[in-house]
């Protein structure tokens, strides 16, 4: 699953256009996959999406965050979305990739299983996300639902999901060593 | 449109003073102290000089004074900026051969109608 | 126009925060009770201020203006010799620095700026007493008191007789007659009796006179304001007419002032070529013994230079691990070039390092004040000494560093130091001495805080550590016994003064400086004095590390903590307490850490027990650890990156680096590893 030399060189990486917020409130979004559903990320907060690289695991670190890898010079982590849904882990394959996502000043990175189309969604066909969880889904994390075609279109709440309280970043008091 | 040294050790106000000036369309040429102002009226050609009194190396009084001793700044218009506007001072600056003085803190449309003044 | 200042105020900040700092060390250096003090220092000192007041005033600082208006004033006196040094002096001026500073900082933050009136009221005073000199100069020139109600048109004759050598001051009396038109109806009459025929006449004089009449709406200082110049260089009567609109009798010979005045300034100079030499768009700030050519950079730049080296280092690894697999012979010129490149993106990156190296004079420049007011408020005698001021730090250190040794020595000045009397009886001068030091040790340096004062207690600080449950031997060697006022809560001092005592202790102190990759130590004879060593790493952005696998990951552990490596037999591991291990290294007993358990990478099994392990012995603040290993890999210098930009501090990881292949791979923080092994085998706390 590794073939890093230079990452540049091995890394599908998909400059996602800047997104454009229509005037009648529409808004972008791209839809990726786990497992059997389909989930949608706003477009503005995507910033490229490379295939699944070596990935160095951190210490201590909860299960859902794989580690770190390269972006390029900077150190970004990774954030396998099965696990963070709790649903059972993949196998990476060929069609595994990670989506960056810029959330607040910082960089993420999520493993999904892949991705798909970029859709636009008016607010008129987003219903609000469910009392109670779904399923395997903590609401917390869905900002509403959305429909494809015939299928259900789960959308993400990003920052929710991979902000600083959604990573368990704040949790840690320890000496900043800031080693920059 | 003139040509005008101007002289202060305050890089601050060097750059108003430049600024205001260029952008009335003159050309200026700064200095740091006396030594580097009386070096760069030697190497060129200035149709006004502006001198700040107080500064490293060698002041304002003495810088005019020297200047004064180049017999082709012997007639160019030297202004002094000084905060100090006790009659004294200006004397003294008339006796090193200043032809005026403008007194700080001035506003930039000050500084340029005094430039007028002496360079119509 | 309407020009907006603000685009100078940093400019003006920049230097009158140089300015301050230059005259609080003037200051600092005088001595009031010389005979005479060096007036080239008193000069410079009054310079500063005097600067900073323009500054103000011009870029809108009304309030700044206005205070340092009463420093200059006060410096005026001092340099023209109207006045007499005294340490009272230079304690208000001490002060209004201080307080210039504090009102500088407020604008530089767009706050409301603080009004230093006490200290006003007391420079104020002192103005007011003393010599007789003038309290304030007028701010303004001396303009005689216009007439309010000059409204409507007034008719003045004015008689204007310039000296003849008036041009020499590049005066020119037709410009000053135009101006006068400006300001109103103007008739003119040119009294030319001095002058000669053309051909004997001297053209660099003016020997002429005119007769004004002005019909003007403008006051009586306007118009005067227009002779300004030149009213000490010429004669000036100026004579209202009571009648204001009386019509103006057209004088006989109203000579064009043009063809009379005919300029004596000399023409002939002005060539039409350019100008001077290229503008000072960069002037170079010249110091006064040294010409030394500088130009300001922001550190961002130079952080992202950095970094872009970085990169290259990273690269140049990568190049060089696909170099190895070549054939040598084959491709003897590409390795060649590239143990070339090698070596040139070492000296660029030693290079672009050395543009953040500062001196450690900018962090003990500050001390001779601190040092000064600490003393001085204790009533105590100290003597400042600092050496190696020239040794080069790391700006990202140097800013860090400046808080704990700040607190160093206040605290050998606040608990080190006796006073005078105690100091006398003691048979040791009533002036105690500080000395501040650095240098350069290997890739560190080191600075150190030394006091001849009564030294450590090792007695107390034993009976304080065990009354606060510290377990220590009773025959513990002093090194141990003094690194104890790291702890914390610890403080043996008999009273805690408002200075040191306020719950910035030792500890955090240590901590700081830890977490910079540096260490703190303590020696200390009673009695004699107490010294303070703190080692620092010159950088903190480039580590030279030792490679090692731990599971199926390489991780990088920092070759300055690392002591030696060793294959250990199951049979050296003892085994303490069920989990943990302790390796016998010669005669010491050194606990073990597992890397690979202890990072969670994966469990150790059976058969790993029952192996020979490979051990890595590593050191950090006197105590040593040993790291089980999978493998060692190599040694190499590495760029450390941050993990906390997208990320957040990882106990037992210092940072991380990028491998030549691209991976990530950790640091480890080797205190703190120890730290979080310490706190994992400790009972879990509620």
């Amino acid at each position: 699953m590794s073939q890093t030399t230079h990452p540049e060189a091995s890394s599908t990486s998909t400059k996602t256009p800047s997104g454009a917020h229509h005037e009648n409130d529409d808004r972008e979004y791209l839809t990726f996959r786990l497992g059997e559903e389909e989930y949608g990320v706003d477009i503005l907060k995507v910033q490229e999406i490379r295939s699944y690289d070596t990935v160095t695991k951190l210490p201590d670190a909860p299960e859902y965050i794989k580690g770190v890898i390269n972006l390029r010079g900077t150190i970004v982590p990774i954030v396998d979305m099965r696990l963070r849904f709790r649903m059972a882990a993949a196998n990476y394959d060929e069609f595994t990739v990670m989506i960056m996502i810029s959330v607040e000043d910082r960089i993420v990175g999520l493993v999904v299983d892949g991705v798909s189309d970029v859709i636009t969604l008016d607010d008129e066909h987003i219903r609000p996300p469910p009392e109670i969880s779904a399923g395997s889904l903590d609401t917390r994390f869905i900002t509403g639902l959305g429909a494809i075609d015939d299928h259900l279109l789960i959308l993400v709440d990003i920052d929710q999901l991979v902000g600083r309280e959604g990573l368990a970043l704040t949790d840690h008091a320890g000496t900043s060593q800031s080693t920059h | 449109m003139a040509t005008i040294l101007a002289v202060d050790d305050s890089k601050s106000m060097r750059q108003m003073v430049s600024f205001t000036l260029q952008s009335a369309g003159h050309t200026i040429v700064e200095a740091e102290d006396g030594q580097d102002a009386l070096e760069k009226a030697q190497g060129g050609s200035f149709d006004l000089v502006l001198a700040d009194v107080n500064m490293p190396r060698m002041d304002g009084l003495s810088l005019v004074r020297k200047l004064r001793e180049l017999p082709s700044y012997k007639f160019i218009p030297i202004l002094m900026l000084t905060t100090e506007a006790g009659t004294d001072k200006k004397g003294e600056g008339r006796n090193a051969g200043a032809t005026g003085w403008i007194v700080k803190p001035f506003n930039p449309d000050q500084l340029l109608s005094t430039i007028q003044r002496v360079l119509a | 126009m309407s020009l907006d200042m603000s685009q100078f105020h940093q400019t003006f900040f920049d230097e009158s925060f140089e300015g301050l700092d230059a005259m609080e060390s003037g200051l600092l250096g005088l001595d009031p009770s010389a005979e005479s003090v060096d007036p080239e220092v008193v000069n410079a000192i009054f310079r500063a201020a005097h600067s900073i007041k323009g500054g103000a005033g011009t870029f809108g600082f009304a309030e700044i203006g206005g205070f340092t208006h009463l420093l200059e004033t006060l410096l005026e006196e001092m340099r023209s010799l109207k006045r007499r040094w005294s340490s009272e002096i230079v304690d208000v001026l001490l002060k209004g620095v201080d307080a210039t500073r504090a009102m500088l900082e407020a604008a530089t933050r767009n706050e409301p700026i603080p009004s230093p009136s006490d200290l006003e009221q007391r420079l104020q005073d002192i103005l007011a007493h003393g010599t007789e000199a003038e309290a304030m100069p007028e701010r303004q020139s001396s303009q005689p008191e216009s007439d309010a109600a000059d409204k409507g048109m007034t008719t003045w004759d004015i008689q204007f007789v310039p000296e003849p050598d008036v041009a020499q001051q590049g005066n020119d009396p037709l410009r000053i007659l135009r101006a006068l038109a400006s300001l109103g109806n103007v008739t003119t009459h040119v009294d030319s009796v001095a002058l000669k025929p053309l051909t004997e006449h001297d053209a660099e004089t003016c020997p002429l006179g005119w007769d004004v009449q002005i019909e003007t709406a403008a006051s009586e200082a306007d118009i005067r304001d227009i002779f300004a110049w030149v009213e000490d260089a010429c004669s000036l009567q100026m004579t209202r007419r009571s009648t204001p609109s009386a019509p103006v009798a057209i004088a006989p010979a109203a000579a064009d002032p043009a063809s009379a005045a005919s300029s004596p300034k000399e023409q002939g100079d002005k060539p039409a070529s350019g100008p001077a030499p290229a503008a000072a768009a960069g002037p170079k700030p010249k110091k006064d013994s040294v010409s030394t050519s500088s130009i300001r950079v922001s550190v961002d730049k130079i952080d992202m230079l950095i970094n872009l080296v970085g990169e290259l280092v990273i690269t140049q690894a990568m190049l060089q691990q696909r170099g190895a697999a070549l054939d040598p012979v084959e491709h003897e010129s590409v390795l060649t070039g590239l143990s070339q490149l090698d070596r040139n993106i070492r000296h660029l990156q030693e290079a672009v390092m050395s543009t953040r190296m500062l001196p450690v004079d900018f962090v003990f420049s500050r001390f001779p004040r601190l040092v000064r007011d600490t003393a001085s408020g204790l009533g105590k005698q100290v003597k400042l000494i600092t050496e190696g001021e020239g040794a080069e730090l790391d700006k990202g250190v140097i800013e860090k560093i400046v808080d704990p040794l700040n607190h160093i020595v206040r605290n050998a000045i606040d608990h080190g130091v006796e006073m005078p009397a105690d100091r006398k009886a003691a048979g040791k001068d009533a002036t105690a001495t500080v000395r501040l030091s650095a240098w350069h040790q290997g890739g560190n340096i080191v600075i150190e805080v030394a006091d001849d004062g009564k030294g450590l207690d090792r007695e107390k600080i034993l009976a304080k550590a065990r009354k606060n449950g510290v377990d220590i031997a009773e025959g513990a060697p002093d090194s141990e016994v003094f690194n104890l006022i790291f702890l914390p809560g610890l403080s043996t001092a008999e009273k805690v003064t408002g200075l040191s005592g306020r719950g910035v202790g030792m500890d955090v102190v240590k901590r700081n400086i830890q977490s910079l990759g540096g260490a703190v130590d303590v020696s200390s004879e009673l009695g004699k004095g107490t010294r303070v060593t703190i080692r620092l790493p010159l950088t903190l952005a480039i580590l030279d590390g030792m490679t090692v696998r731990v599971g199926d990951d390489i991780m990088v552990l920092p070759l300055a903590s690392v002591v030696e490596s060793m294959q250990v037999q199951p049979a050296d591991l003892r085994s303490v307490g069920g989990e943990r291990s302790l390796l016998k290294v010669r005669e010491e007993f050194v606990p073990v850490i597992r890397m690979d358990e202890f990072f969670g990478y994966r469990g150790s099994t059976e058969a790993d027990r029952n192996e020979a392990s490979l051990v890595v012995v590593v050191e950090d603040d006197h105590e040593k650890v040993a790291l089980v290993i999978n493998e060692l890999v190599g040694q190499q210098q590495v760029v450390v990156k941050n993990l906390e930009t997208h990320y957040k501090p990882v106990p037992g990881i210092a940072g991380a680096t990028i491998l030549g292949d691209g991976r990530v791979s950790l640091i480890v923080d080797v205190g703190g590893l120890q730290r979080a092994a310490r706190q994992r085998s400790r009972p879990i706390a509620a």
